[in-house]
């Protein structure tokens, strides 16, 4: 992974959790196919049952305090982040220490405890999303609104390329098909997308565009691999994509040091950079590091959106996805459909895999260039319940904690690695609501269950 | 009923007619020989390639001129293939097949050691089959975690995740405790760990279970990680410095011709992996656990019907898997290196390959695992020697081995029937 | 239940039969009441417990494990172990049990064949072994004789006579009439999971059936007689395999005409189900043609089928008529999405599907909260209107459609069968296929019985239905006039010569 400068200041802001709220908001109207998609048992199901009126106020608590898909996302994060403060405490020795004399004195632990967590968890928030400082500098004119910015601009970047690989995730969950190589979708984009970016000599504009679109022919290829193999031969696309993301990084680790794309300037392995015509411009001045990548991945959100709910290729998609018998009866091609399902998952992947690349994360293949993009991107579109805007919203969440991870990494010396545990833990808790009930004992409600149609074994 | 691994898709029949799957392997191999006898005989100098018997270019060895050697193994894969084709009983098909494979993997040695740099014609037959073994090790136990917890009807995609966490916690409590022992109880526990959340979300939570298995693997990779930068790298001497079993001989069998120094020279994992195969193949189709085991994974409302307790059954499974795959990372802490961030680097993976190659079984397992062992061992020796075949390619190898055998290529893999199916009663 | 007495238990689909017996072997969980066994009320936990007192059960799907041995399937359970705590199988006494049982009472079974490789007829055999095998005195058989050949059928009376003769207790669910007479000691009957009768063997079949159905009128249709005009669909010399690559339509040849309905007729899994799907394009034709109004349709895709107007309501709407998760209004266009005015190039139109959604809903009289609602949430019978309504809002040549009424209510019923005669006399040719004889007879204007993948007969509807029935069971009409005495199928079918009569002239026996 490369290592971004460190984001320095922020802008005041909503907090978290109404980042959730608006993603329940942006949910509220896709509802009732989470609610179909739970496997039904019964022929018909009792509706829920009517109350006597309560206040509107009191409804609103109960429908926050319901196990509903929000209370559950929301419940799930302050899950993760306890488990994420357990952590911190038991991995530093010296706060640790405190605990040995708890009975005697607690206010030594409680207070230690407090300070690491409550900094740690802060410098998460600075990095990410708003420094207080960096505002009072810029009013105090030490710095300029750029620093106020940073956060942000970092989000907007760690989010653009898992956008494309949740997306590239869900659109093919909704088909039915779990792509897990999202991954080697991507790695294969990002070589297709940096070889135009400095094979090719173009006119900027023109070189931009041959250059993502190399990116997203190369995520096609490696997708519509295993849903030839799908649709064909009835081999199972987890096994073959999990396969086939290895494949791809030894291809590209092989190509790096080839002649013609290694660096010739340098011994280790890394390629030669991607020429400036081919780069995604910088929407905030060269000081910010967010660039054109996620209007982009807006776009794309869009357009996937529009292509699963108002397309008939979506129809087919969903229909395949979750009945494929009654799909093949009313003369859909099942085949056909899987095949492309994997083509369009792979476009989204090697679009992805682009950003990496051709945006300002780098400029020039290197073995971990990718850095894990597929596989956050399994974890965003599951965080997103599959839907395209939830996507979008998972995706902000995750770059936010990753770009937020960076400072509390350099501020308060909390590896990295909290980040990716942090971000594992709140899918677990996802995907587990009846969990978060047991544990939060929540009144018993239309429980969102994630697991849905998946289970469907090798 | 749920008896096909993929029931969803329609695939036409497909009537044989003479073009048996014996013979278009046949063909297969007919053109693997052929551009063996012809490419590789071309491309072998005169040079003698020398298999020494020993870890170095000294003392006996089995010698052929390269060209020679080529092309002879060349026209032996010629003629297993052709036998295929020209149709042989069915259960001859598997012996052919082998020899042809090897005498084509011997055909390519014979080009590749013969074109090496002077004085570096031989390879130490010692050398490749104990790194063969070392590197098929996690393979093999990350491979049969697969096999307890897939033949109960539980997808383990988390093998990854399970022997990371054995060797973390294996060289934490190693290290901390001083003794290999406490260690290895420790990293059993740890793989175990992995399990357990996988068994209790997949089961009693109803989790897909790939999803889990996807999302533990990135847990332990950030547990571990987090935990290496907090504590081990902080203090390596006290979290990151277990001790290592030592190398134990076995007697007897040590003094055998290449196989003792290769094989029983080595380190308690390596015996115990083996070991473990033996016993869970048996135990499996030859004891009551294992044909309950079985039932559950192919058919659990059937056992159910039996009085078998399907649920915990599978939870018994997929714990022991931890336990097999926590051992399996300890072989790397406790024997081979210290615990680094992310060591087990996919193994995980290729254990999850080796499984499937190996159709779910505790020997196929194994066999697969030392032939990815061997594909590994090899990019190696071909990288010290210069060879034009990019190590890259060769470490491919397993990933396009199972993709091709997934596909139906070589011969029908089937998944236990209910393999990746909640069970839910009534 | 006496002791060494077979037990009918008679009842129409879905009338309970089956819930009643997983609760006796322990599956389900009684809600209320208690069960005696030997006057003490016996509580049962699980299977384990049921099989501990004694009951055995042969599941309507069986519960077998397809890739192990007999032997295998026979120990699952009840494993006799050497070797202490290791629990090493002894496989030898294992076979040795399974030869003894299966020799005992005369079922005989290779204890080293794979289930999956045995035909089903011996997998059933290998169940009732295995619940001898444990000592069973009440074995309970549901819906036995369903998927099973009529020799087969016979052979299985046979084994349950000797059974009886051992002192063995027999509950047998079934809703065919002729076996139970011809075998059962006491029968109850089962309707709408009440208890709504005994009698006895001598019960004539009118009374059970009546007890059975709890109405004395018999299924019918109100209907004019047909006009049949051109020949719509034209069946040659089909052959098709099922999905074990197992012959299943064997040399069918039947012509459906314009404005006239051709009622199937048989008992399940003589090749119904591969005939229409092959007819639909779903399924690989092998040998024959298939025409559909002087075109060859054979090797088409399904999705061009139904463009050329053909209907088709397939027989498991659950499986494959609708997605369940999709709403009343995406189910009400799922083959026809990408026409006008529903969809416009890549493009969906919701607005037309929210309108012709509603449409339909009232037209067809489909009770849903909402067209948005999930198709799921809806009953069986509105989930089958919805079918309907989507396949008849286009115009058609040919309708197929196949058990329209399984499992819906008597007004549903009703209801989809008017809709089906409406269609025919507007001119579609519509082809039934009901394993409901009643069903087949109150439809059809001609009935074709199939049987073992061929049209072993055509004959009127006015035909007596014991003649259809002995049809169904692979006997002709020439040996049926000479056996008709006997309800229950023989073991010497004479099937071989069994002429299809001519597909024109049985129609006029209708007016």
């Amino acid at each position: 992974m490369t290592n971004p400068p460190t984001p320095q200041s922020g802008s005041p802001d909503k907090e978290p959790a109404s980042e959730a709220q608006a993603a329940q908001n942006a949910l509220g109207n896709t509802e009732r196919a989470e609610v179909a998609t739970e496997p039904d048992r019964s022929v018909a199901k009792p509706g829920p049952e009517p109350e006597p009126k309560p206040s509107l106020g009191r409804l609103f608590l109960d429908n926050l305090w319901a196990a509903n898909t929000f209370t559950v996302t929301l419940l799930s994060l302050v899950l993760a982040i306890v488990v994420g403060a357990v952590l911190m405490i038991i991995s530093d020795p010296e706060v640790l220490s405190t605990y040995s004399y708890i009975t005697s004195r607690p206010s030594d632990a409680i207070n230690s405890s407090w300070t690491l967590v409550s900094e740690a968890y802060a410098n998460l928030f600075k990095g990410s999303v708003f420094d207080p400082e960096a505002f009072s500098g810029w009013l105090d004119g030490a710095n300029g609104w750029q620093a106020v910015l940073a956060p942000i601009s970092e989000t907007l970047t760690y989010a653009a390329p898992l956008v494309f690989t949740g997306l590239s995730v869900a659109l093919a969950f909704r088909g039915g098909l779990f792509n897990i190589g999202a991954q080697g979708q991507a790695t294969i984009g990002v070589i297709m997308a940096a070889l135009a970016g400095f094979l090719l000599p173009l006119p900027p504009g023109l070189h931009l565009l041959v250059a993502v679109l190399a990116g997203a022919l190369g995520g096609a290829i490696w997708g519509f691999i295993p849903g030839i193999l799908k649709a064909r031969a009835g081999a199972h696309e987890v096994i073959n994509t999990i396969m086939l993301n290895y494949v791809a990084t030894y291809f590209l680790t092989w190509l790096i040091v080839q002649n013609g794309v290694q660096d010739p300037n340098r011994t280790d392995a890394i390629s030669k950079a991607v020429d400036t015509s081919a780069q995604l411009p910088r929407l905030l001045g060269d000081n910010l590091r967010v660039h054109a990548g996620i209007l982009l991945a807006v776009l794309a959100t869009w357009a996937v959106a529009w292509l699963l709910n108002r397309s008939t290729l979506g129809f087919e998609l969903r229909a395949v996805g979750a009945n494929p018998d009654a799909a093949r009866t009313a003369g859909i091609s099942v085949t056909r459909t899987y095949i492309l399902i994997m083509v369009f998952a792979g476009i989204l992947a090697g679009l992805g895999g682009s950003n990496m690349v051709l945006g300002s994360t780098a400029s020039a293949l290197t073995p971990l260039v990718v850095a894990q993009i597929g596989f956050d991107g399994i974890l965003v579109a599951l965080l997103g319940r599959v839907k395209p805007w939830g996507v979008l919203l998972a995706a902000l969440l995750f770059g936010a904690l990753q770009a937020g991870g960076n400072r509390m990494q350099s501020y308060s010396g909390i590896s990295l690695e909290l980040v990716t545990v942090l971000q594992a833990l709140i899918v677990i808790f996802i995907a587990a609501p009846a969990l978060v009930k047991a544990i939060f004992q929540l009144r018993a409600a239309r429980a969102a269950r994630l697991q849905t149609s998946l289970a469907k074994g090798w | 009923m749920s008896t096909m691994a993929v029931p969803d898709i329609a695939v036409a029949p497909v009537d044989e007619g003479f073009w048996t799957r014996s013979r278009k392997v046949g063909l297969t191999l007919l053109a693997l020989g052929l551009l063996s006898a012809v490419l590789f005989g071309a491309l072998a100098t005169d040079q003698q390639a020398r298999f020494t018997l020993s870890d170095d270019a000294a003392g006996a060895a089995l010698e052929i001129n390269g060209t020679i050697g080529a092309i002879l193994f060349g026209i032996i894969t010629i003629a297993a293939g052709a036998a295929l084709l020209a149709g042989v009983p069915k259960r001859w098909f598997l012996p052919v097949l082998g020899v042809g494979l090897v005498a084509f993997v011997l055909s390519f040695l014979c080009w590749q050691v013969s074109a090496a740099p002077a004085g570096q014609n031989f390879m130490p037959l010692v050398n490749i089959i104990r790194g063969t073994f070392i590197l098929a090790l996690p393979l093999i136990f990350g491979a049969l975690a697969g096999v307890l917890c897939e033949r109960s009807g539980v997808v383990n995609v988390a093998i990854e995740g399970q022997l990371l966490m054995g060797a973390f916690s294996g060289a934490l409590f190693g290290s901390i405790s001083g003794s290999v022992w406490v260690g290895l109880v420790a990293a059993a526990i740890g793989g175990a760990f992995i399990s357990l959340l996988l068994a209790v979300f997949a089961i009693r939570y109803l989790v897909d279970q790939v999803v889990m298995g996807i999302v533990l693997n990135l847990l332990a990779v950030g547990v571990t990680g987090f935990l290496y930068e907090r504590l081990m790298q902080t203090d390596a001497a006290k979290y990151n410095s277990a001790p290592r079993f030592s190398n134990w001989e076995i007697p007897l069998l040590k003094d055998i011709p290449v196989l003792g120094p290769a094989l029983f020279r080595g380190n308690i994992f390596l015996y115990l992996g083996l070991l473990l195969v033996l016993v869970i193949h048996i135990g499996l189709f030859r004891t009551r656990w294992g044909l309950r085991t079985r039932s559950v994974g192919e058919h659990p409302i059937a056992a159910d019907t039996l009085g078998v307790k399907v649920l915990r059954v599978r939870y018994r499974n997929v714990l022991l898997a931890g336990v097999v795959a926590g051992i399996g990372g300890a072989s790397y802490t406790l024997a081979l290196y210290s615990f680094t961030k992310n060591m087990i680097g996919g193994k995980g993976f290729i254990a999850l390959a080796a499984l499937i190659f190996g159709r779910w079984n505790p020997t196929g397992a194994l066999l697969a695992a030392l032939f990815f062992g061997f594909a590994d061992q090899l990019a190696t020796y071909l990288g010290a020697i210069n060879s034009v075949i990019p190590s890259q390619f060769l470490a491919m190898l397993p990933y396009l081995a199972t993709i091709l055998a997934v596909a139906g290529l070589v011969g029908r893999v089937r998944a236990p029937a209910a393999d990746g199916k909640p069970y839910i009663k009534g | 239940m006496e002791p060494g007495e077979i037990h009918a238990l008679l009842g129409e689909n879905g009338a309970g039969k089956s819930t009643l017996m997983n609760v006796l072997y322990g599956l389900y969980q009684p809600d209320e009441g208690e069960i005696l066994v030997d006057g003490k009320p016996l509580k049962l936990k699980g299977p384990s417990d049921a099989i501990g007192a004694g009951i055995g059960m042969v599941h309507q799907h069986f519960m077998l494990v397809p890739v192990f041995t007999v032997a295998e399937n026979i120990m699952l359970g009840a494993e006799q172990v050497r070797g202490g705590i290791a629990g090493f199988l002894d496989r030898r006494r294992a076979r040795r049990e399974v030869t003894e049982v299966s020799e005992r009472y005369n079922l005989r079974v290779d204890p080293d064949a794979v289930i999956e490789d045995l035909p089903v007829g011996i997998q059933q055999r290998v169940e009732i072994v295995k619940a001898l095998t444990r000592d069973v005195d009440l074995l309970i058989l549901d819906e036995p004789t369903a998927v099973l050949t009529p020799q087969e059928t016979e052979e299985l009376l046979t084994v349950m006579r000797s059974l009886k003769a051992a002192g063995k207790s027999i509950v047998f669910i079934t809703h065919k009439l002729g076996e139970v007479k011809a075998i059962a000691d006491r029968i109850t009957v089962i309707r709408r999971g009440k208890t709504v009768g005994t009698a006895s063997p001598e019960a004539s079949r009118d009374e059970l059936a009546a007890l059975m159905v709890g109405r004395n009128v018999r299924l019918t249709v109100d209907k004019t007689p047909a006009t049949p005009g051109e020949p719509v669909l034209e069946v040659a010399g089909l052959v098709v395999d099922d999905d074990r690559q197992i012959r299943a339509v064997d040399g069918v040849d039947l012509t459906v005409r314009a404005g006239e309905v051709l009622g199937v007729a048989g008992v399940q899994g003589n090749g119904q189900t591969e005939l229409i799907e092959a007819v639909m394009g779903l399924r690989p034709v092998l040998a024959g043609t298939i025409s559909l109004a002087g075109d060859r349709i054979d090797g088409w895709k399904p999705k061009k089928v139904l463009r050329a107007g053909v209907g088709y309501v397939p027989e498991d709407r659950s499986v494959d008529g609708l997605v369940k998760e999709f709403s009343v209004a995406e189910n009400l266009v799922l083959d026809i999405y990408d026409r006008p005015p529903f969809g416009a190039g890549l493009a969906l139109k919701p607005d037309a599907i929210a309108a012709s959604a509603k449409e339909r809903i009232e037209q067809f009289d489909v009770r849903t909260s909402s067209a948005d609602a999930a198709v799921g949430t809806l009953s069986g019978g509105n989930q089958q209107k919805v079918i309907v309504a989507r396949e008849l809002s286009r115009p058609l040549k040919l309708l197929i459609a196949a058990q329209p009424t399984r499992g819906v209510d008597v007004g549903s019923i009703e209801f989809i069968h008017s809709q089906i005669i409406h269609e025919r006399d507007i001119g579609t040719a519509v082809m039934v296929v009901s394993s409901e004889l009643d069903e087949v007879i109150g439809l059809a204007d001609r009935i074709a019985v199939m049987y073992r993948g061929r049209i072993i007969g055509i004959v009127g509807p006015d035909t007596p239905r014991e003649e259809i029935g002995l049809l169904m069971a692979g006997i002709s009409p020439d040996a049926a006039q000479e056996r008709n005495t006997d309800a229950v199928p023989g073991d010497g079918p004479a099937t071989d010569g069994g002429p299809a009569s001519d597909p024109g002239s049985a129609s006029e026996d209708e007016a």
